[in-house]
Order: structure tokens, then sequence, then C-alpha cells
């Protein structure tokens, strides 16, 4: 497997505290690499980091090659986000229809397949008129992820993809992300603190704690035989 | 038993946000209500403790309740006061229920902080997510409740702290006698922290009783079929089972059973008869026999 998207060294800095101390890591094409890690450990900062969003102190990103600071929109439009908070994610005030155009304007291309784009997510076409205030929660989820995938992006990057979502629409969700993943060769990054999630959804996994990455591995096998003192406690606890 | 809730109704601009709810809560013992966003699980209970949204009608609500209930919150950072030290709420609370300030000390040792005097020094932001519900914990029980209800008291707590503040209520409960209510939507998290359990669906209690029954042996659909879409429940590599459709809102009108639109095993009775709650299950056709 190729490289497609590769952290060295990168560190974070705000002010005076380090939040991400010198991380390295590796996706490969087609791969679904988790990283769990509690709240405060640097995951979020890390993700900015590997998005080109956030100023790296020290440390490179790159994305098939590419420096992901300063990348051309072409660079940027590869590797989507979809982040947890689904009620801010889209404009109340803009139909679902400019939800998902709005990717197309951005990025000068010509708005093309909405209709394919909602069925990918497995929702109806009648949904582009209506508003997000209209829809519930699980289907808002999903138009994020359409909007993610509306410029055929190699690489999503999912930030607690289901933690805000009720039991019965997460299960709707988690099958969505596979099958997606399977039909069009996608790689994921996915950041949750459920290990449920991540033993669902990902082959390897990052384990991060104060800044740094502790431990890594095939997830069955850092799910069944952690090494590390701090993936002990977390899977005790679960 | 400490508290009896007997057809609780809440409406809210004719809605029904809560259509019939009944709960027995008992001392030393925890039972978890549990459902998915829309069930009326939240708002059950602040309607019992008087705190029902502004020009809410509720009907049933049991008399000189509000007297010995307290409530910890989701989020302790946004309970607690940013501007005042741990002390001064604790202290405040026991002075306002009659108690001495010098109790405060020993709240923060029963909630498992047992450098309470050095810590009644700290302000919420000092201290780590589970330190802030320990103490948001302790606040409650500074007015010595009888009644502890607990409102998804672990969502904003990381995965390592979720068990360790389940297992604090519980211990509360058996070692004060104290009865907790704990609101969660996560039917695998009340296993080992709950005696009870009651089921939410759609403003209405679907399945009730011994916590270790309802979730080995489920009898009503909604509840199997929850149980069975939960990652925890399934191994790797396949797909989640799922319930079809969704939650129906407070102004969509159901016929019959409020769950037979998603329901496997509907039958024509279910589109026409709402089923009652009988022996713990509110279902024309349950699974298995009466416990």
């Amino acid at each position: 497997m190729s490289v497609l998207l590769e952290a060295r060294d990168v560190v974070v800095r705000y002010g005076n505290r380090e939040a991400v101390k010198g991380v390295s890591l590796q996706l490969h094409r087609g791969e679904r690499l988790g990283l769990i890690g509690e709240s405060g450990s640097g995951k979020s900062s890390l993700a900015r980091a590997l998005l080109g969003l956030e100023p790296l102190a020290a440390g490179s990103v790159r994305f098939d090659g590419q420096p992901m600071h300063g990348a051309p929109p072409t660079l940027r439009r590869r590797f989507q986000p979809v982040f947890q908070d689904v009620g801010a994610a889209l404009d109340p005030r803009m139909s679902i229809r400019s939800s998902l155009e709005e990717p197309f304007v951005i990025h000068r291309q010509p708005v093309a397949g909405l209709d394919a784009l909602l069925a990918q997510v497995q929702l109806p076409p009648e949904l582009l008129a209506r508003f997000p205030s209209e829809l519930s929660v699980g289907q808002r989820q999903r138009v994020n992820l359409a909007r993610a995938l509306a410029l055929n992006p190699e690489a999503l990057l999912l930030d607690e993809p289901v933690s805000a979502l009720d039991v019965s629409v997460q299960a709707h969700v988690l099958n969505l992300l596979n099958a997606l993943a399977a039909s069009r060769a996608l790689s994921f990054f996915v950041i949750t603190h459920d290990l449920h999630v991540i033993a669902h959804l990902c082959t390897r996994v990052l384990v991060m704690f104060e800044g740094r990455l502790v431990e890594e591995g095939p997830v069955t096998q850092v799910l069944s035989a952690p090494r590390h003192a701090y993936t002990q406690q977390l899977i005790a606890s679960r | 038993m400490t508290l009896a809730v007997q057809g609780l109704r809440v409406e809210l601009d004719g809605l029904p946000l809560v259509r019939d709810f009944s709960l027995q809560l008992t001392a030393g013992r925890v039972h978890a209500v549990v459902g998915e966003s829309g069930s009326g699980k939240t708002i059950a209970a602040l309607s019992v403790l008087g705190l029902e949204p502004h020009g809410a009608v509720v009907t049933n609500r049991p008399a000189a309740a509000r007297a010995g209930l307290s409530m910890v919150l989701q989020e302790p950072l946004s309970a607690l006061n940013p501007v005042l030290s741990v002390g001064a709420q604790l202290t405040e609370t026991l002075l306002v229920h009659g108690h001495p300030a010098s109790r405060a000390v020993e709240l923060l040792a029963e909630v498992g902080i047992s450098d309470g005097a050095e810590r009644l020094r700290f302000f919420p932001h000092q201290l780590s997510g589970g330190q802030r519900q320990r103490v948001a914990i302790a606040c409650a029980l500074a007015a010595s409740p009888k009644v502890l209800i607990a409102d998804e008291p672990t969502t904003a707590l990381d995965a390592s702290m979720r068990n360790v503040i389940l297992q604090l209520l519980r211990t509360l409960a058996r070692e004060r006698g104290l009865a907790v209510w704990l609101i969660t939507h996560d039917l695998h998290a009340v296993r080992g922290a709950s005696d009870e359990v009651t089921v939410m669906y759609a403003g209405l209690v679907v399945e009730q009783g011994a916590t270790a029954h309802v979730l080995s042996a489920p009898r009503h659909p909604y509840t199997a079929a929850l149980l069975a879409s939960n990652p925890a429940a399934n191994a790797p590599g396949r797909a989640l089972p799922t319930i079809d459709g969704a939650v129906p809102l407070a102004r969509e009108l159901v016929g019959g059973c409020r769950f037979h639109p998603r329901c496997s095993r509907r039958e024509a009775r279910c589109t026409t008869e709402a089923p009652r709650l009988v022996d713990g299950v509110a279902c024309h056709f349950p699974a298995g026999p009466p416990r």
C-alpha cells in the first residue's frame, strides 16, 4: 500500500503549551486508521494539523507527497473532514440543495449529480428542497457526509462521526461508512473516544496520550492485548 | 418506596412530550431510564422536579415531590459556577439546607476526592472533567436528598471516567440509602450500573423491569432492536442490525402502537390498538413469558 498522508515529527504549540509533541504517522491508500485518546490528549489539534488548518511549530504534513500547509484547493479537496457537531456543520438558512452545491462553487466545479450524491448516503432526492431543521439528526449527518463526498475525495477525516447520534442511528451511519469505504476505496482517519466505533470502522489504531502517540497496531491486537498502561485502562473501562 | 410516579403526562402547546410515564424508585437502588432523543426521558424528570419548560401542562405530578430531590446534569462545567471555588459552592448549598459548612470535606471524601481540604480552594476550571462531575454530585448530596436524578452524567466525560462515575452513583445509593434516577441514552451502559431499568419510546414506557432480566431477555421488540444495533454487541466485520425509520416526533400521529411502523413483529392489531404496560412490557406480542 502506498502512503497517502504522512506526518513527520508534528508539533503544535499554543503559547507555551505543546498540544502535540512530535507525532509521526502514515495513512495508506484505502486504509482505515483510527486515533483514540481522551479529551486534552491532543487528538483534535493533530487532526487540524493533518488538514493543514493548524500552523505547525515543527515537523511536516504531506498528502500524496505535497505539503498540506498552504496547499492549493486542488490538493485540499482530496482530503475532506466530517465533524462531530451535526447541528453546527450545516447552515440553517441554506436548503440542502444549496449546502450540497457549495463545495462545487467554492472549488469552481460544475454542479452535478446531487441526486446521486444523496443516493450514496441513502437519502431520497426530495430532501434537496428541505432545510436542516426539517431533517432528523441522522439525516443531517448523512448530508454532511454527502457534502464531504461531493468532490470525490480520496480520504475522509472523521472526527467523532457518530457520537452525537442515537444508538439506533449510529448503526445506520457506521454501516454506511463501511459500505462507502468499500465501494469508493476511500481512506479514513477516524478520531473517537469510542473503542467500539474503532472496532467497527478501522483496521489499524493509534493511541494518543498527553500529546504523544503511545501505542500503535492492528485494531484486533490493540483492543485484545494493549501494551501501554493508558490503553489498558481505556479498554478495561469500556 | 421513596418516590412513585404514576401516569405522568406533559404537554407543550398541545403536543404530548410525555404521554404516559410511571416509575417507582426505591432507597438504595439505581433505576435507569433509557431512551433515544425525543423519547421524553429528560422532560419527565424535569417535570417531576417542577422544572418543565414554561407553558407546559403537567398531569399527575407526584405531590410534594420536589422536597428531597436533587439533580446532577450532563455537563458539570456549566452546572458549576466558574467564579466560585469548590468550597464556596458546597458550603452555600450546605448552609441553605441547614447543615454545617464543615461537612464540605466529608462530602468530597464521599464522592472519592480524598484531598478535599485542599480541593476546596480550587475553581472548576482547575479540575479534570471527572473531578468536576464528582464536585457536582457532592453539591447535589449537600442538600441531603432522598432521590438523586442524574441526567446523562457521563456523556461529557472521557470513556475512561464513565464507569467510575456510574459506580460512584451505585455506591452512593447503597451506602446512603439514596434512590438514584439515572437518565441515559445508552442501554449497554446501564448493565452494571443499575438495578432496574425503564425503556422509553416516543413519550411512553415500553418496557420496565430488573436490569439483568431486561438486558438478557428483552420482551419488547424496540428494546431487543436497540440492544442488537449497539456496536458493542456486535463482532466487527459485519453490518450492524438497524431499525428502519425514525422515532416519531411529538406532533406525528401514529395509530395503535407508536412503534408499529418500525416493528418487525407487527400484526393488524398493532396498527389500531395501543398496547398497555402489562407485566413490565407494552406490546401486544411480547417475546417470552412474563417474568
